[in-house]
């Protein structure tokens, strides 16, 4: 295996890890305060046409990311009024979510079929980014180099900061929250939004970093993935970074099975190891249950409505 | 002045009833306001996706056709609701009954008789449920969540099925096409209602969910699916066991969505391609809820969803609308129906702001 091969499958599979990175930092925020959002995969569609139709319209990318965050963040409110104010049932508003954002993002994106964006630059001098070997380091796109910023942001944020300890009061124990005095409502509704605007960059990574072009559903499951993930990960952001990467590394199997025909990867059909990445979530999930006792890091709350009694 | 909600002694039934209406009459107005802003033709939308198939009779026996796997589907899955347990993998589960019946359709390719039908409908629903059993098992083994596990194994269905379609599968004789070939006559659905398409399929969809809703509302099984699903602390007292629900639950919602999978290849699609999971297994669930979890409800609840499919076709043709904007419109039923449902155990009041904000003892006692 050469060193240029070698190169081009790190970047392949940093490419295909950054999105569920993203969407399952947001969630696993959304889950600590006790809410379970299972309409990623619709946020993260909203977050990709918004960030598609942004650089078509302005060509710039930067704002881009800003508008897939307002976009996925604005869509969570759906979620947010229906599951927070309203108490209905989180897991079928998640779901309607999903539908909803697969419907809205496939009508708007209708009119964007076939055309091609310019994304980001990278952000290293060339001498760098461009070389065959430093651009295995330097030669991302920078919502690779954001998405490590925000595991870290995350992780500090949830475990060092009283807003953080107050989050996790929430989705630890609702009830008592609220009785010394803490907003319930309010701190889910800004996880919610938290979120979503993650879901949304996540899915403007796959114009912004993977392929410039608008498809029907590009995002395939993978939001679906980040929630498997944020289980996977037993609730911590630094597991949270592996896993993403692990899962990344399954699905860029199917691209070399259908790349190069006569290598390893001739020994299943490119339509097994398309399945892989889900196989292997469900593998996992069975294996991390039997190690470890089952959800025994889930927080407390996570998904039953809160309904302040005063 | 301000809302306040005032919680109900008994849940309203009017309510139950009336915010599913509701919920449809709210999406046609917020819809058609959506597909305008968009800057589509939005009353021209609302028309083609809920009326025109209903004011065009040609269209009802599509409705009637399309009607059937959402209804199928959707009591099934209505069961595990009620039990509270999630099924969102209905759509694997029909994929693999349509596969499983299908293999059986392969080899009896050259056979006649009439055992050969009979014996690809049993298959599908065999693989439905057999498909349907590797969540519940993840659950009841390993505490593997079944929302996750359902779904993923849908994708893994359908990656399964473009396996053995463009593969194996293949019709030698179809120019290359990734489709099995077609169903022989020994091995379709008859026509029950001359000269249109209605399939034996549809009636026995009737039938089974009119026996679904005998079975809820008599049966022991029916008692321990609320019970389980309303009060678990109370189920597992009464020695109602919460892992065989969970198995009773995958299997029969599985082995009927699998039975419609194969109603599809045997009846309108007559072989398997590509293009055959229609998103009929998702939306279901939105059938399941708009039915209120009731079979009768979903029958009619899989023909409002049906109109939409036939709907969004005549859309696609009439305003070129993209075939995926039905399911806005599907999936803003399910939120007004949810938003709604506050409703059936809370009363809205509107209260002065002057009124003492807290009055615990006369609150108390009005809850």
């Amino acid at each position: 295996m050469s060193i240029d091969f070698l190169v081009a499958v790190i970047i392949t599979v940093v490419g295909a890890s950054t999105p569920i990175l993203f969407a399952g930092l947001g969630e696993l925020v959304t889950e600590k305060s006790g809410v379970l959002n299972l309409g990623v995969e619709g946020m993260m569609l909203i977050g990709a046409i918004a960030a598609f139709a942004t650089v078509d319209i302005t060509g710039n990318p930067w704002l881009a990311v800003v508008m897939a965050a307002a976009a996925g963040a604005l869509i969570s409110m759906v979620f947010a009024v229906l599951t927070l104010s309203l108490s209905a049932n989180q897991v079928a508003t998640g779901l309607a979510l999903t539908i909803f954002g697969t419907g809205l993002s496939t009508l708007i994106g209708n009119g964007f079929t076939g055309r091609a964006i310019k994304t980001f630059d990278t952000i290293f001098p060339d001498v760098l980014a461009k070389d065959p070997f430093w651009k295995v380091i330097f030669g991302y796109s920078p919502l690779v180099y954001f998405s490590f910023i925000m595991v870290a942001l995350v992780a500090w944020f949830l475990s060092r900061t009283r807003p953080g300890l107050i989050l996790r009061a929430v989705g630890e124990n609702d009830v008592s929250a609220h009785s010394i005095g803490y907003s319930v409502i309010r701190v889910r509704y800004a996880a919610v939004a938290f979120g979503g605007a993650m879901a949304g960059i996540g899915g403007a990574t796959f114009p912004l970093v993977l392929t410039p072009l608008w498809a029907e559903g590009l995002t395939g499951g993978r939001g679906w993935i980040a929630i498997a993930l944020v289980v996977f990960a037993g609730w911590r952001p630094v597991w949270l970074l592996g896993g993403a990467y692990f899962f990344g590394l399954l699905s860029t199997f199917e691209l070399y099975a259908k790349a190069s025909g006569a290598s390893w990867t001739a020994i299943l059909p490119s339509e097994a190891w398309a399945a892989l990445p889900y196989l292997a979530t469900v593998v996992v999930l069975a294996v991390i249950s039997v190690s470890k006792r089952a959800g025994g890091n889930a927080p407390a709350c996570l998904g039953k409505p809160f309904i302040p009694s005063a | 002045m301000k809302l306040k909600l005032e919680k109900r002694a008994e849940p309203s039934a009017l309510m139950l009833y009336a915010t599913p209406v509701g919920a449809v009459i709210l999406t046609m107005i917020v819809g058609a306001i959506i597909f305008s802003v968009i800057g589509y033709n939005g009353l021209g939308a609302v028309y083609e996706v809920f009326i025109a198939p209903v004011a065009t009779s040609y269209k009802w026996q599509d409705i009637a056709i399309k009607a059937s796997p959402l209804i199928l589907i959707g009591v099934g899955l209505a069961v595990g609701n009620r039990a509270a347990i999630w099924n969102i993998g209905a759509e694997g589960q029909y994929v693999v009954g349509a596969l499983a019946g299908t293999g059986v359709g392969l080899l009896t390719q050259n056979a006649t008789g009439p055992w050969i039908l009979p014996l690809m409908l049993l298959a599908g629903i065999a693989g439905g449920a057999a498909w349907g059993a590797i969540p519940a098992l993840l659950r009841n083994r390993f505490h593997v969540n079944e929302t996750l596990s359902s779904l993923m194994m849908t994708y893994v269905a359908i990656h399964l099925m473009n396996y053995l379609v463009a593969g194996p599968w293949k019709d030698p004789t179809g120019f290359s096409f990734p489709q099995t070939p077609l169903v022989t006559a020994d091995q379709s659905l008859p026509d029950i209602i001359p000269g249109t398409q209605i399939h034996l399929g549809v009636l026995l969809t009737l039938v089974i969910a009119l026996a679904m809703a005998v079975l809820m509302a008599r049966s022991v099984f029916g008692f321990q699916v609320r019970v389980v699903g309303s009060a678990p602390h109370a189920a597992r007292h009464g020695g109602f066991s919460e892992k065989q629900t969970v198995w009773l639950v995958f299997l029969l919602s599985g082995g009927l969505a699998g039975l419609a999978g194969i109603f599809e290849v045997t009846g309108p699609f007559e072989q398997m391609s590509l293009g055959f999971p229609q998103n009929y297994g998702f939306t279901a669930i939105i059938v399941a809820f708009l039915g209120r979890l009731n079979p009768i409800g979903v029958i009619i609840a899989g023909v409002v969803l049906a109109i939409t499919y036939v709907g969004g076709d005549m859309a696609q043709s009439a305003l070129q609308l993209p075939n995926a904007s039905k399911g806005i419109f599907q999936a803003m039923m399910l939120f007004f129906l949810l938003a709604s449902d506050i409703l059936i155990r809370y009363r809205v009041r509107l209260v002065s702001q002057a009124a003492p904000a807290a009055q615990p003892a006369t609150a108390k006692s009005a809850a």
